[in-house]
């Protein structure tokens, strides 16, 4: 695993978790949207909460989809947990939430899962597109040179 | 029976997440490592390539379909429910989805991963 891989799967984490909590404060700012008024959905994407949530949750499928253009489906996916992990840390110590004690054994759980899976190689041996395997190995070899 | 509906939304949010999940690993698996064909041919490169390639739409359609399920969902049953059970079942589904259909190894380690971030989100949720 390099530098670049890691950041990219710190991105699929914060992204997704930031963005999630910036829409959900954004869609309370907006107030209930009913079928019947479906404009105010177009109107949301105007507050400034909602945009940035949006924007990140971009920023969230486009490192998602790079992580498993190198990584397996079953270590991404633990291995990207950890804003569950964050999203609890920000409800303690920055809303000041109560956080009760089966909430931190599920942080533990979590990290323990992340901990597992992160020792381990990120990619397994598998021939999807044999084609794209040798296509890949000419790209790398000849980046590397 | 509000119940069965309850579960019958969850059955349908775990199998379409799953489904696009698989489709979309699948298709980034074809498509090759982002990051160094991006290098060398550019982004353009990149997106049609992506784009062009139908596991990855039908990953999309897929993930549509899961995040439509979860609203309706939601409009049956408590959000305390559906949620955790939800995630967490999608991280099990997953691996053995990983297993079948896209052959990767999956050993004893990222069994108790999944294991271990699936009950992680159902005690964080509960």
């Amino acid at each position: 695993m390099t530098f670049r891989k890691y950041l990219v799967l710190a991105c699929v984490t914060l992204c997704a978790s930031i963005g999630d909590s910036l829409l959900a404060h954004g869609m309370k700012q907006v107030g209930n949207v009913s079928l019947s008024h479906l404009g105010t959905v177009i109107l949301a994407v105007t507050n400034p909460s909602v945009a940035l949530g949006i924007v990140l949750l971009l920023g969230f499928f486009a490192s998602y989809t790079a992580a498993l253009s190198w990584a397996d489906l079953t270590y991404v996916l633990p291995a990207t947990s950890l804003g569950y992990v964050l999203l609890t840390l920000i409800a303690k110590f920055y809303l000041h939430e109560d956080v009760m004690m089966t909430r931190w054994l599920g942080v533990l759980l979590i990290s323990a899962g992340v901990g597992f899976v992160t020792q381990g190689p990120e990619r397994t041996h598998h021939h999807l597109n044999p084609e794209a395997d040798s296509r890949n190995e000419a790209v790398t070899a000849e980046v590397r040179r | 029976m509000k119940q069965l509906y309850t579960w019958c939304a969850i059955a349908v949010i775990v199998f379409a997440s799953t489904s696009g999940d698989v489709l979309l690993a699948r298709a980034m698996k074809q498509v090759g490592d982002v990051g160094e064909l991006w290098r060398k041919h550019g982004l353009l490169a990149v997106v049609g390539r992506m784009m062009g390639n139908p596991f990855f739409l039908s990953g999309i359609l897929a993930m549509t379909l899961a995040f439509y399920s979860l609203l309706f969902g939601l409009s049956w049953g408590d959000v305390s429910l559906i949620a955790p059970a939800s995630a967490s079942l999608t991280f099990v589904a997953n691996a053995i989805a990983a297993k079948l259909f896209l052959h990767e190894k999956v050993d004893h380690r990222r069994w108790l991963a999944a294991l271990c971030v699936a009950g992680g989100v159902a005690l964080l949720a509960a």
